[in-house]
């Protein structure tokens, strides 16, 4: 058995009412969990399944697609021990974009839920430092969502010139 | 002729401005604003193989206050152009900057909400180099032109 499995089996027994099911990719697992369980589920993995490193924390825009919400977050977690990958998700809705932030289990987690909060206005709920870390602090906007514009709204105009 | 007559041997007459316009020409000492590919071509003009000490630029000063030549190479984004402003405005007058690359004279293949369409926009370019990234004879070249513009100051243009 794969890590994968393993993790999704462990998940299913163990978190009944927040799993959602499971997806497959090139080769690769994961599991959807609620996202009201992400932190219980990430303790489980890195306690009992050896997911020692966080690899990534990103999240996907899903806008028009038929998806359960608009946002996914995505969880790249690594085993070091086994040399093995996992990948966990959690929807969030467009109108209440919030998660739990993970900042309390890994070291790696605040400055990419700070990534993702600059770029895609997901708050990450107990995250004690959620500022900007891309853009300009006085940047407004969230400009990884799909419905924002690609040239921006004339931010990059908003400079002096200077002259000889 | 008459004057050099008048004059002890081993001296010359010339013109202040034009005295003072070949100095500068010839002894440029750029600020590097380097910022994506295009300075790693700027270091390989620098170095031995292209070297830019032959026209006298060789001179990098990391201390605007000590340059009087800007290469601004690569792109410019949001965060970073504040900075160049407050470079460009530190620099002592007479000053002259190059735009090296597509990125810095127009944005490149990055029209998105990050990236300064043109440095120009902002400071004021007086040679443009054109490839993504140029080769360290378009560098070199930008330099000779902007030698030629320094020959045509004038010191009135400063008073």
């Amino acid at each position: 058995m794969s890590l994968e499995d393993d993790a999704i089996e462990a998940l299913k027994a163990r978190f009944p009412e927040a799993f959602q099911g499971t997806g497959e990719h090139a080769g690769a697992k994961w599991a959807y969990v609620k996202r009201e369980f992400v932190v219980p589920a990430l303790t489980m993995l890195k306690n009992e399944l050896a997911c020692e490193m966080l690899m990534d924390l990103t999240a996907v825009d899903y806008l028009g697609k038929e998806t359960p919400e608009r946002f996914c977050i995505v969880y790249q977690l690594f085993s070091l021990s086994k040399n093995q990958y996992f990948r966990l998700k959690a929807w969030v809705p467009e109108n209440d974009p919030q998660i739990d932030s993970i900042w309390s289990l890994w070291k790696a987690a605040p400055w990419a839920e700070r990534e993702v909060w600059d770029l895609y206005g997901i708050t990450f709920r107990g995250n004690p430092d959620l500022r900007r870390i891309m853009l300009p602090f006085d940047y407004n906007g969230h400009p990884l969502r799909k419905d924002y514009p690609l040239i921006g709204r004339g931010e990059r105009q908003n400079f002096p010139r200077y002259v000889k | 002729m008459g004057l050099e007559a008048w004059m002890p041997e081993g001296a010359l007459t010339t013109r202040v401005e034009e005295l003072v316009n070949w100095g500068r020409a010839n002894s440029l000492w750029p600020m590097p604003f380097g910022v994506a590919c295009c300075a790693i071509e700027m270091m390989a003009t620098l170095s031995s193989r292209y070297d830019l000490a032959r026209f006298g630029a060789e001179a990098i000063r990391f201390s605007p206050r000590q340059s009087d030549l800007m290469i601004v190479s690569g792109r410019i984004s949001l965060k970073m152009m504040p900075v160049l402003g407050k470079i460009w405005e530190q620099m002592p007058e007479p000053k002259w900057c190059i735009s090296m690359g597509a990125c810095a004279s127009c944005g490149g293949v990055f029209d998105n909400y990050a990236i300064i369409q043109g440095v120009d926009r902002f400071i004021p370019v007086d040679v443009y180099i054109p490839g993504c990234p140029p080769r360290p004879e378009g560098l070199i070249d930008a330099v000779i032109k902007i030698q030629e513009l320094v020959e045509k100051e004038r010191l009135a243009q400063h008073l």
